[in-house]
């Protein structure tokens, strides 16, 4: 039944497989299985998908939605604007109706009277007797609920032709043990089904068209990715403590242990993870952990990396390694937990009292993130240091196209300089703090020699790790140390560069970014806009990342944080003159689209094109907080 | 100020233990806590008992927290490895380098500040996890190297150097630790060597958290006459639950030794086959009982009076691995060949992300 056709236009020719849209519901009902299936059923029709869940810091009963975009293109950032809007929360009918584009298409539970919450002129609204339809169906109050679910996905399957034989098989694959269940899936799913094709002009003007562009991709979310880094790169001690975003990838480290470190015969683990009392202890048992000379991790968002402050530097003064991930959420305090933003970035850098700095590695997908994970141990190790790993919620927790997954089995870790017995019998006597090269120390761990015992302390320490407080000692320590930073500025991966001919100004971005810049780059240059762009996917910042400065005059740095708090660190820590570095800032908590970046940049090139006084911008101080040079 | 070497002058008629190693060999850096510092005895308890105990100096590992007797690591054991950690956090740092390495002998030292006030928390979970580590709490009532504060073991209406009465309730870390189900819980005075030193080898044996509390009068801010953590205040409250024998697996147990000779109530085996011998000192004291050993210590701490002696074991309790599971060998010896599931593995798995 369609309710208020928008005109009686003539039938514009069909949009296959590039369009957007979301699902409005109360969180704790069930959804999130139909959005999935949703999203994984158009991946397995060979096209291009991406999923953003935006939920509550909340069990039960908040709004929450979920956007589905489809881009034969391979577009994955989230989708600046929506063709269809699914309203099932009467909360937020409001917002709901508000989202779909102009000639875009709502539909709702026509259940009840449509509410005048969603009524707007300019749109085609679609109703369908979801929960009359399914109490009618099922018993009890709990299938009824669950099953509207699959309901909305059918009707959504029938409107966006979503390929029912895919469905089946994925209804079966999932619920081939329970008989019940899948049976009463398959008679939900037609009930939404039938009753679209039934009622409506199906498909939409857009809607999907098999292809066969997802072959070797798989989806994946960045935390299943470093849990499973993890235990491919041989961590063996986890600590944590709970904190949304980052549960689900101890969780999933948990999950692969004990599929692939369990022994068959004993039942005996080959890990040891350990559930702390909080960030300061998960940060004190890595530490303990990769003294003893383990590859230990922890995971974490904003308010643990707060916490784990004190430890993280005395992991830098005393050369301990450990890997911290955080997957960054929106901050300050406990900010928006359920929201994304890199607002981590500068605190991370320097991270705990006194002069310290980090290693830190910023994977731009899950992909990376699986094979930053090794890289990060090894970094850890090689530079007896903490090194982090830096994500977000969107990267963490939402389902990427990636591609699969592979592994080198000739990789082995690099244990950095560990003396053994052997090498400690050939030593007169070991230093621990001293310096075998680019400021890196040689280490020992306990119990292979007596040789080897040195005091570990996060006091002042000299190069053969006895107490001091003389100023020589002190310095020749805290100078090495460094050097050694430097050194490692250019062992991290270095950054992603896409040069354009003819291009002067520079586009700069970090983690998940890259997607939404990724594609408003291309939208820009058929804008006629030339632009060279850097991923910066290494902190401190090598030589790469110091020449790309140099060689632009003005920089767009895109970012997810109030302050612009990688253009401070790329000033900071290159020399930049901040006034060269045009921030663009997205930070309200949800991943960034292509259409904010591109209207951004559009506008400030603008700006710069109008004639400016000779005089007028030089020297004017232009403060992170500050949206440009407007 | 530099830390100061001892000088390695060896008589050639000091005693050897199994290892060929004297009370030398176990010995580290000159003190450099006050003179008459509670804590230096306890050191000197320490030497004895890893020596006494032949653990090869290097396969033990000492962790500290901060504060005076976090300083106490340096001071003894000169071959192992030592860790001088943050303020409060040795139980984190010892739960994971024994996750990594089950295999050392752990021994943590800490203080009333560091256990009861700013780690209290660590504290609590590491005997929750029955974390296997003997921990070592040299407790003296208060804040040292800070100059005099109360910490949260000073007793109600004991004074400060400068006269000032403590008024808020302790935290008795025995009493907690009974509460937080401790599978090896011990009280001891700095100034009782004979004491101490066989607890002290009974707690590293002890398969799981074995806590020591050890009142060790702070000569410097907490030994006056107002205090109740001085010398003399300990010397006349304390009353010994339990005297403690501790024989190790190795050695052959007669019936004629000394402990016989007295009232030996009970024996318990520990994880190891060495055996403790308790000497009932109190008549109906059972350090097996961990109700009535609450319910004692309790009665006496309300007359003012201070329990010593091993106060409650429980040998056959389950450390951190046993309840996780974790394969007999120390995690940091799984070669990586075993750790990592390979490319096949992994392509497998790509199926289930389609």
């Amino acid at each position: 039944m369609i309710v208020t056709p928008a005109s009686r236009a003539p039938r514009p020719a069909p949009r296959l497989n590039d369009f957007a849209f979301k699902i409005a519901t109360v969180n704790g009902t069930g959804s999130a299985s139909a959005n999935s299936l949703l999203m994984q059923a158009v991946f397995r029709m060979g096209i291009p998908v991406s999923g953003k869940n935006v939920f509550p810091s909340n069990i039960q009963g908040l709004p929450t939605w979920y956007e589905i975009r489809v881009s034969k293109d391979g577009y994955t950032a989230r989708p600046s604007e929506m063709d269809l809007v699914v309203a099932l929360n009467p909360e937020t009918y409001a917002k709901d109706v508000a989202a779909v584009r102009p000639g875009g298409y709502l539909l709702y539970d026509s259940s009840w009277p449509l509410p005048d919450a969603l009524r707007r002129e300019g749109i085609t609204i679609l109703g369908v007797p979801f929960g009359t339809m399914c109490v009618e169906s099922f018993e009890g109050d709990r299938a009824r609920t669950l099953m509207r679910n699959i309901a909305y996905a059918g009707a959504l399957a029938a409107l966006l032709r979503i390929d029912m034989d895919v469905v089946s098989a994925m209804l079966n694959e999932k619920f081939s043990k329970k008989r019940a269940l899948l049976d009463s899936n398959f008679k939900a799913i037609r009930l939404g089904y039938d009753y679209a094709m039934a009622h409506f002009d199906c498909p939409l003007p857009f809607h999907l068209e098999r292809m066969d562009a997802t072959k070797d991709w798989i989806l994946l979310d960045g935390n299943s990715a470093c849990g499973l880094g993890a235990v491919f790169a041989g961590a063996t001690v986890g600590a944590w403590y709970p904190i949304t975003p980052s549960t689900s990838l101890m969780e999933a480290f948990k999950e692969y242990s004990e599929r692939y470190r369990v022994d068959k015969a004993t039942g005996q683990r080959k890990y040891c993870l350990v559930q702390a009392e909080d960030e300061l202890a998960a940060a004190g048992m890595v530490l303990g952990a990769g003294w003893a000379g383990a590859r230990a991790f922890t995971s974490t968002a904003g308010p643990g990396i707060s916490l784990m402050s004190e430890f993280v530097g005395l992991g830098y003064y005393a050369e301990i390694p450990g890997v911290f991930v955080d997957v960054q959420r929106t901050g300050p305090s406990t900010g928006m937990p359920t929201r994304t933003q890199q607002g981590d970035l500068l605190s991370i850098a320097y991270l705990s009292h006194g002069d310290t700095k980090h290693i830190a590695l910023f994977p731009g997908n899950p992909e990376e993130c699986f094979y930053f994970m090794p890289q990060a141990f090894d970094l850890a190790e090689r530079f007896q240091t903490p090194v982090f790993v830096v994500t977000d919620l969107d990267i963490g927790m939402n389902d990427w196209m990636c591609r699969r997954l592979k592994w080198d089995d000739g990789y082995r870790p690099d244990r950095g300089r560990v003396l053994g017995a052997a090498e400690l019998a050939q030593v007169k006597k070991f230093a621990r703090y001293a310096d075998t090269g680019g400021g890196v120390p040689a280490r020992t761990l306990p119990g292979v020699s007596p040789k080897g015992a040195y005091f570990t302390r996060g006091s002042g320490h000299t190069s053969s790790a006895t107490y001091t407080e003389d100023a020589d000692e002190y310095r020749e320590v805290v100078d090495r140390l460094a050097r050694k930073l430097a050194t490692a500025a250019d062992a991290v991966p270095e950054p992603e560069v896409d040069a354009q001919d003819g291009a002067t100004i520079g586009i700069i971005s970090i983690g998940g970014c890259h997607a939404a810049v990724r594609e408003a780059l291309h939208q820009l240059r058929r804008d006629g806009v030339a632009a060279n762009y850097m991923r910066i996917r290494g902190f401190p910042f090598g030589r790469s990342v110091r020449l790309f400065m140099a060689k632009h005059r003005r920089c767009f740095v895109v970012e997810q944080n109030r302050d612009g708090q990688l253009r401070a660190l790329l000033a900071i820590e290159t020399g930049t003159p901040i006034e060269r570095m045009i921030p663009v800032l997205d930070y309200g908590g949800l991943p960034l689209t292509a259409g904010f970046v591109i209207n951004e940049i559009s506008a400030q090139l603008r700006l710069m094109q109008q004639p400016v006084p000779e005089g007028e911008m030089d020297g004017i101080p232009t403060g992170g907080a500050m949206r440009g040079v407007e | 100020m530099t830390s100061i070497q001892k000088p390695p002058v060896r008589h050639p008629s000091l005693q050897q233990n199994a290892l060929g190693l004297t009370k030398r060999d176990y010995e580290g850096a000159m003190s450099t806590l006050c003179a008459g510092c509670g804590h230096d005895s306890v050191t000197a308890a320490l030497v004895q008992a890893f020596w006494e105990l032949d653990v090869p100096p290097h396969r033990a590992a000492k962790l500290s927290g901060i504060g005076c007797s976090s300083k106490t690591t340096a001071y003894f054991m000169k071959q192992s490895h030592g860790f001088n950690s943050v303020h409060g956090r040795m139980p984190a740092i010892a739960t994971g380098a024994n996750a990594a390495n089950k295999d050392l002998v752990y021994i943590g030292i800490s203080g009333d500040g560091d256990s009861l006030s700013i780690g209290l928390g660590q504290f609590c979970h590491a005997i929750r996890r029955n974390v296997n580590l003997l921990y070592v709490l040299e407790n003296n009532g208060v804040y040292g190297l800070t100059k005099g504060q109360f910490s949260a073991s000073a007793d109600i209406g004991s004074k400060s150097k400068g006269g000032e009465a403590n008024v808020q309730p302790p935290i008795d870390p025995v009493l907690l630790a009974l509460t937080l189900g401790a599978t090896f819980v011990a009280r001891s005075f700095s100034g009782d060597k004979a004491q101490l030193v066989p607890i002290l080898k009974a707690g590293l044996r002890h398969k799981g958290f074995g806590l020591i509390d050890i009142i060790s009068p702070c000569v410097t801010f907490n030994d006056h006459d107002a205090s109740t953590k001085s010398y003399r205040f300990t010397r006349q409250h304390s009353e010994e639950m339990t005297a403690v024998d501790f024989i190790p697996l190795r050695r052959e147990i007669t019936s004629d030794s000394e402990t016989e000779s007295r009232t030996a109530a009970v024996s318990v085996t520990m994880h190891d086959g060495s055996v403790v011998r308790f000497r009932r000192v109190a008549e109906t004291y059972d350090p097996t009982n961990r109700d009535a050993a609450y319910a004692h210590v309790r009665a006496l701490q309300q007359r003012g009076e201070v329990a010593t002696g091993l106060l409650y074991i429980d040998s056959s309790a389950t450390d951190m691995h046993a309840v996780n599971r974790t394969v007999d060998r120390p995690l940091v010896d799984i070669p990586f060949e075993e750790l990592c599931p390979g490319n096949a593995a992994l392509d497998a798995l790509m199926e289930e992300f389609r």
